[in-house]
């Protein structure tokens, strides 16, 4: 599966080959009118990095200016207003509830789906209709009980929160990687009379690495660009980049050419991540379907 | 696949009980053991703060007026169901909801069948089109807010030009159309990967079964394609629905929910209530009727999740 959605080698299109012409002329068209939508779609962040690297005069040009001399001007300054800290915390807060929602859910996706035991269905159930429950009917009580431990604008705080936010999805997505898991493999390990910890070493963990991997990028994602919760409970300390980006065009009014700085630089990691571990995003955000 | 394993795990567990005699009981808890941790820890941290909030919504309590706080029993509810904006308010966040969950996942179909074909750079066209939903949401509705939408120096003006578009000012004249549109970008990538796991998944042999039996390419795609897609499209709705009720960057960023509440969806005025105007007892009231109504819409979502998950097990 992994394979097909890979690029296929590039399909001979010149019309000089013997194939039929009407299927090859379909094939020219399909190509056309995909790549055409797949411009469109990525265009307004091609658009975002090109005003990056704009001079604030060449960003408000009507018509819109393609080409320009460009400067790295604009990034600076963004680096030199406390971008530097913002993403520190970003990436703490993104790495550590990451690893505690792994920590916390691959044992549970292995009880719920290797090892199940009466009323996994509720318990799944459960999990998921925390999900439901939107955060902003919770955000008041956790501001006030977070104020009272003086834990306001701390970074430790939002790891708690994501970690908990990621992780009913993170056991659901990883319980249909372990429900791959070959039974006979896991027999065969009772009888040997393995122990739970070598059997989930030895047995589980290497069939359902590239799931977990998947569930982790996921988690990531979802962590990096959390905005709401990071707003309200985070201040000039604990601040992540989408609370620096926008303290920073509320400080440094909406100027194209720097705001699109602030937001490719925002954006970048995860936009990167995501690319290169392409086939792990489409396998974790398919719960499994596509191999 | 699954079945298989169902099938292997059962026997082995029925068999165990017995012969482990008084061992059964400490065999369900070393089942049990390894999901304690996540589910006291989801309990705590979600759960509690929403009976605290339910506690919150009986009281009159100003964050302005310290001393203020004291029991008011149901009286912020009343003034929930009669307040006129709460009802506006309401109906935004279902059109933005019903609205961006439905264009996204036509379009995500849409690109779905598309990408399912070969053809040259499928994998750069694939990349291309997921982009979107990797861009920080805050970083996107700024763009949005800015570098397309502006009615001057917008680039989507500027497409439009040509159709007379003029200056349309996007933001102060259609907020929640804005707003859907930054949406839209950002979700139809997910459906469109969900769309396409699905279509990727379609058992071989029936769709050459189907062939061989000299089905037309519509037909196998009515009958076959689409009641196997069917899955997929629903566990679609239901996630995008989950999230999508919850939006808020876009709205922040782009329209401040204007003008007036033009724009605002249950999330964001909550929000308004709560941390501008300091009313804790008011906005938790809030936050229990949201709860109450999301849970509504999510019994039923949850049954289709759980009916489609299961289907899938059964079907494999």
């Amino acid at each position: 599966m992994s394979t097909s959605t890979v690029a296929p080698p590039a399909a001979p299109t010149s019309t000089s080959e013997p194939t039929p012409r009407k299927g090859s002329g379909r094939k020219v068209i399909l190509a056309v009118v995909a790549w055409l939508v797949g411009i469109v779609f990525v265009f307004p962040v091609f658009w975002m990095v090109l005003t990056a690297f704009k001079q604030e005069a060449d960003a408000y040009t009507s018509p819109p200016k393609l080409f320009f001399a460009p400067t790295l001007e604009q990034f600076k300054e963004v680096l030199g207003s406390g971008a530097g800290p913002a993403l520190l915390n970003s990436l703490f807060a993104t790495v550590v509830s990451t690893v505690l929602v792994l920590l916390l859910a691959i044992p549970a996706a292995f009880a719920v789906s290797l090892r199940p035991v009466g009323k996994t269905r509720d318990v799944l159930f459960f999990f998921i209709s925390t999900k439901m429950l939107p955060v902003v009917a919770a955000i008041v009580p956790i501001y006030v009980v977070v104020n009272e431990i003086h834990m306001v604008d701390n970074i430790w705080t939002l790891v708690v929160l994501y970690t908990a936010m990621n992780l009913p999805i993170a056991i659901w997505m990883m319980r249909s990687f372990f429900l791959e898991v070959p039974g006979a493999l896991l027999e065969a390990a009772s009888i040997d009379g393995a122990s739970l910890a070598r059997t989930m070493r030895e047995v589980v963990l290497p069939v359902v690495s590239p799931g977990i991997a998947a569930t982790a990028l996921i988690c990531v994602i979802f962590a990096w660009n959390e905005f709401f919760i990071a707003v309200n409970l985070t201040a000039a300390q604990a601040g992540t980049v989408p609370v620096f980006l926008v303290g920073f065009i509320t400080s440094e009014g909406l100027y194209f050419a720097k705001l699109c700085a602030a937001a490719t630089l925002a954006a970048l990691p995860v936009v990167i991540a995501g690319w290169v571990a392409q086939n792990k995003l489409v396998q974790g955000l398919s719960f499994g379907a596509v191999k | 696949m699954t079945t298989t394993i169902e099938a292997a795990t059962a026997p082995k567990r029925a068999a165990k009980r017995p012969e482990h005699g008084p061992g059964s009981r400490a065999d369900g808890w070393s089942r049990r053991i390894p999901l304690l941790p996540a589910l006291v820890f989801t309990f705590i941290v979600t759960q509690l703060p929403f009976v605290v909030t339910i506690y919150y919504s009986l009281q009159s309590w100003n964050l302005v007026r310290p001393g203020s706080r004291h029991f008011v029993g149901l009286s912020n509810y009343a003034q929930v169901f009669t307040d006129s904006q709460f009802r506006q308010v309401m109906l935004n966040t279902v059109v933005l909801t019903v609205g961006a969950v439905l264009i996204s996942v036509a379009l995500g179909l849409l690109l779905a069948l598309m990408l399912n074909r070969a053809f040259p750079g499928r994998g750069v066209v694939r990349t291309m089109l997921i982009t979107p939903f990797l861009i920080t949401p805050v970083a996107a509705a700024l763009l949005w807010k800015t570098t397309l939408l502006d009615p001057t120096y917008g680039l989507v003006n500027f497409v439009l030009s040509p159709f007379g578009a003029g200056k349309t000012d996007w933001i102060s004249s259609f907020p929640l159309t804005a707003v859907m549109m930054a949406i839209v970008w950002q979700w139809t990538p997910f459906m469109m990967l969900l769309i396409l796991a699905g279509l990727q998944s379609q058992p071989a042999d029936v769709l050459e079964a189907a062939a061989v039996d000299g089905a037309s390419t519509l037909g196998i795609f009515r009958e076959v394609t689409i009641p196997h897609l069917r899955r997929f499209i629903e566990l679609g709705i239901v996630l995008g629905t989950i999230y999508l009720i919850n939006v808020f960057d876009q709205i922040y960023m782009m329209t401040q929910g204007g003008p007036g509440i033009a724009s605002a969806n249950l999330p964001f005025y909550i929000y308004q209530r709560a941390f501008l105007g300091f009313d804790i007892g008011q906005s938790a009231a809030m936050g229990v009727v949201v709860a109450i109504l999301t849970t509504i819409v999510a019994t039923f979502a949850l049954r289709l999740i759980f009916r489609t998950f299961s289907g899938k097990e059964e079907a494999a």
